[in-house]
């Protein structure tokens, strides 16, 4: 019991250390008024892609680019601007390659609702084939005739093997 | 119709397989600019070899426009720079087509002792050192080249280096298109 409370101790703490390296990004130091505007910034710099980098927000990213981004993004929050306003202002120069999260426009209807569709085709598909079956299962039962037939077979074989293992006994005896 | 239903995932693959095939052949650096059709930034800054000459967008508007982004720091800028003076010496081009530079977050001297070094094939360089002028283009690297028409609207932005293959394809016929453009008075 105690190796175990270690145990998952010991998982925890490695987990929390391997969690720290991972988000450790580059650093640069930027002074807030208030929480709010560092959460906000935090936030906005997850959202945002890095232009040069394929897969990398502006947080993660070492780039030039992603340095001079974040600092824009600094002083756009200190000038009191919206989160929306940043972000058109990203989109703006950019183009909507910055957003992780696309907008809902034409070409992202695929994007946004392709999955919802596939489920609902899969539901479909699924209530067809479950309404299917009973019909099917109609088709597999047996006719009275049938049903007579097997109840013969059964029959002859039981008589059959309670011979046999007559027989088996005599044999040994 | 039973028929068509068993041959249902065997469909699914191959057009999943033609999707996936055609993904491999983009260009996944290649982005759509934001910037296309939209009018040029407003911007003022120093020329590159004069720091007291402050140019401005009504310097650049006006004529068919090549605007390069540029720095040292730009290895494939080097290889850029002889096709560069090939276009900004081409006798056919001349007339219509004005080759500026944007210097993008460089030092002066080095960008200036580059030009010495190398030959200055742009009209003037504009010295950006912040890159305020670059964010406000969505540059995110060099080399980038901008064409701006005669109005003042940006009409393509290409990101990596041209060369005699890239002019052909990427540049000549937009620059035809613009100078017929012009000359009809459009």
């Amino acid at each position: 019991m105690l190796n175990r409370i270690l145990f998952i101790v010991v998982l925890a703490f490695t987990t929390f250390m391997v969690a720290g390296v991972a988000n450790a990004s580059p650093v640069e130091t930027f002074e807030f008024n208030d929480e709010v505007t560092k959460v906000r910034f935090q936030a906005l710099s997850k959202e945002l892609r890095c232009p040069k980098c394929q897969n990398q927000n502006l947080a993660d990213s070492n780039s030039p680019i992603a340095t001079d981004l974040r600092r824009e993004l600094y002083d756009l929050l200190q000038q009191g601007k919206a989160d929306s306003e940043i972000v058109n202002f990203m989109v703006s120069r950019y183009g909507e390659f910055v957003l992780y999260r696309p907008r809902v426009s034409s070409i992202t209807y695929v994007l946004w609702f392709g999955p919802a569709l596939l489920i609902l085709i899969g539901v479909i598909v699924v209530i067809v084939i479950l309404r299917k079956k009973p019909a099917a299962k109609e088709n597999l039962a047996l006719s009275s005739h049938q049903q007579d037939k097997l109840q013969q077979l059964l029959e002859s074989n039981k008589v059959k093997a309670s011979q046999e293992s007559n027989t088996d006994i005599k044999e040994k005896e | 119709m039973n028929k068509v239903i068993r041959f249902l995932p065997l469909i699914l693959v191959i057009a999943l397989g033609v999707v996936l095939y055609r993904g491999l052949s983009l260009n996944p650096q290649d982005m759509p600019s934001a910037l296309v059709g939209k009018t040029m930034p407003d911007f003022s800054l120093a020329t590159l070899n004069d720091a007291n000459r402050i140019v401005k967008k009504t310097d650049l508007v006006g004529d068919i426009v090549l605007l390069n982004v540029w720095a040292t720091w730009c290895p494939t800028c080097k290889y850029e720079h002889p096709y560069l003076l090939e276009i900004a010496n081409d006798p056919k081009l001349k007339p219509y087509v004005k080759l500026y530079g944007l210097n993008y977050k460089d030092e002066r001297l080095a960008a200036q002792q580059w030009l010495t070094h190398y030959e200055d094939p742009y009209h003037f360089s504009i010295f950006d050192e912040q890159g305020t002028l670059g964010l406000n283009l969505g540059v995110f690297g060099a080399p980038e080249t901008f064409v701006i028409d005669h109005h003042g609207i940006i009409r393509k932005r290409f990101a990596g280096a041209i060369d005699t293959r890239v002019w052909r394809k990427e540049f000549e016929p937009l620059i035809k298109q613009l100078i017929s453009e012009k000359q009809k008075g459009e």
